[in-house]
């Protein structure tokens, strides 16, 4: 019942967190740049702008990809609140990523082409480095169900340095931030056109976003994951993490797609599997 | 609602400028003048975007490159012509490759006056833009009705 109650509660609340720290991107964004920068609510105005526009596509089932790649990612985000298996709620995820990559191909334009391509690249850079996060998880909890492991006694970072920091490698990627945002950038740098999301407007552009923003709250729920026996301390660290992806999104210029998947692996295998390693040969107390 | 004033996401093209407007373009997005305060994004992708602007005179090579940005900016949409060249063909009106300004193409609904154009007269320009986008819209959701009663 209160698993339930939790996934119903993140299906609800998340878009409006995920959009207001979105919006808050943007203005810390334009603060690091010195210019002003757009109202908080920018996000919620442009969404509510795109759902006026016309609906125009290449071929007509490239919306309903889009359609299952939201349906998926809020799937994703309300198993892992409901506490379930964490290995699942990976498995969705990459099933949604999945979605929105087919929408892309069937779009059948070269940006948007090389833009799915490259996404496809992305994930394959970040998913060694979360299943080593699921596994080390499991190591110290003894559980793959994510309320067993919120419910874990200890503070999960002091066990998993290695996989947090790594874990925090694989978060800029999914969050398409420079020095990642190769297949699709959410400010508006204009190579490659828009990438992934070139050939969709209107309603499913605003359909990405709101993807964006419901991934947004469940990757930083799984931060708190780290955190998870002291709240005030993990919610503390959700905020840092966050400021920590806005920050380096500003500093950092994007790198060649080698360059973002082979450091993406040697970060997985030193601090990730180095630290499941560790794990297997001192078994925590 | 008003969903068209808060985000005008634009898309600018140089038919033939001389790049001065086009500095005057760019020039509004940076912090000096920041029009993203304002919402405005510059998209790059007609696809995303809700203004075209347009700089410079149009020459025979960019007429169907106009005509093919334009025609892929979904509904509702707004032509704004920045410079005195993409008004009318300024000084080069009279070019053998000139076919003239902007509206010699597509349908233009602002004009800026200027060569350059200033920065605050873009501005100015966009924020009429959007008016016109908002009336736009309410035109199309009349015609829909209009076609659902008959």
């Amino acid at each position: 019942m209160k698993a339930s109650l939790h996934a119903i509660l993140y299906l609800l609340a998340a878009p409006l967190i995920g959009g207001l720290l979105a919006g808050w991107d943007r203005r810390i964004s334009a603060r690091m740049q010195s210019r002003p920068g757009p109202p908080v609510l920018q996000p919620f105005y442009d969404v509510l702008k795109l759902l006026r526009k016309e609906n125009v596509v290449v071929r007509r089932s490239q919306n309903f990809y889009i359609l299952f790649f939201l349906l998926f990612v809020m799937f994703t985000g309300a198993l892992f609140f409901a506490g379930a298996d964490l290995l699942l709620v990976v498995f969705a995820l990459t099933a949604a990523a999945i979605f929105l990559v087919l929408g892309a191909y069937k779009a059948s334009s070269p940006y948007s082409s090389v833009g799915a391509q490259r996404e496809l690249i992305q994930m394959m850079a970040y998913e060694p480095m979360v299943l080593l996060t699921a596994i080390g998880m499991y190591m110290v909890t003894k559980s793959f169900q994510v309320q067993d492991i919120a419910a874990h006694p200890t503070l999960l970072v002091l066990a998993l340095p290695g996989v947090f920091l790594g874990f925090l490698y694989a978060l800029e990627i999914k969050f398409r931030k420079s020095p990642f945002d190769l297949s699709s950038s959410h400010h508006a740098h204009q190579e490659l056109v828009r990438g992934i999301t070139t050939e969709f407007s209107g309603r499913a552009l605003a359909m990405i976003e709101i993807a964006h923003w419901y991934e947004t709250v469940f990757l930083l729920g799984w931060v708190y994951l780290f955190f998870a026996s002291i709240p005030v301390l993990a919610l503390a660290a959700c905020l840092l993490v966050f400021l920590l992806v806005i920050l380096t999104d500003n500093v950092f210029a994007r790198l060649k797609w080698q360059m973002a998947l082979r450091s993406a692996w040697v970060v997985a295998i030193v601090l990730g599997f180095g630290n499941v390693l560790v794990l297997s040969l001192l078994p925590p107390p | 609602m008003s969903s068209f004033s808060k985000s005008p996401w634009v898309i600018h093209y140089d038919a033939s400028s001389c790049n001065g407007c086009d500095i005057e373009v760019l020039a509004c997005l940076t912090p000096g003048f920041d029009v993203e305060r304002l919402g405005v994004i510059n998209t790059g992708n007609p696809k995303h975007a809700d203004i075209f602007l347009v700089t410079g005179a149009v020459n025979e090579q960019c007429r169907e490159v106009i005509r093919n940005i334009y025609d892929q900016m979904p509904h509702p949409k707004v032509v704004v012509a920045v410079g005195a060249c993409a008004s009318s063909g300024g000084i080069f009106a009279d070019c053998y490759n000139v076919a003239g300004g902007v509206d010699s193409v597509i349908p233009v609904d602002v004009y800026v006056p200027g060569c350059a154009a200033r920065p605050e007269a873009i501005i100015d320009a966009v924020v009429q833009a959007v008016a016109i986008l908002e009336r736009k819209r309410k035109e199309m959701d009349a015609e829909t009705v209009s076609k659902e009663v008959a």
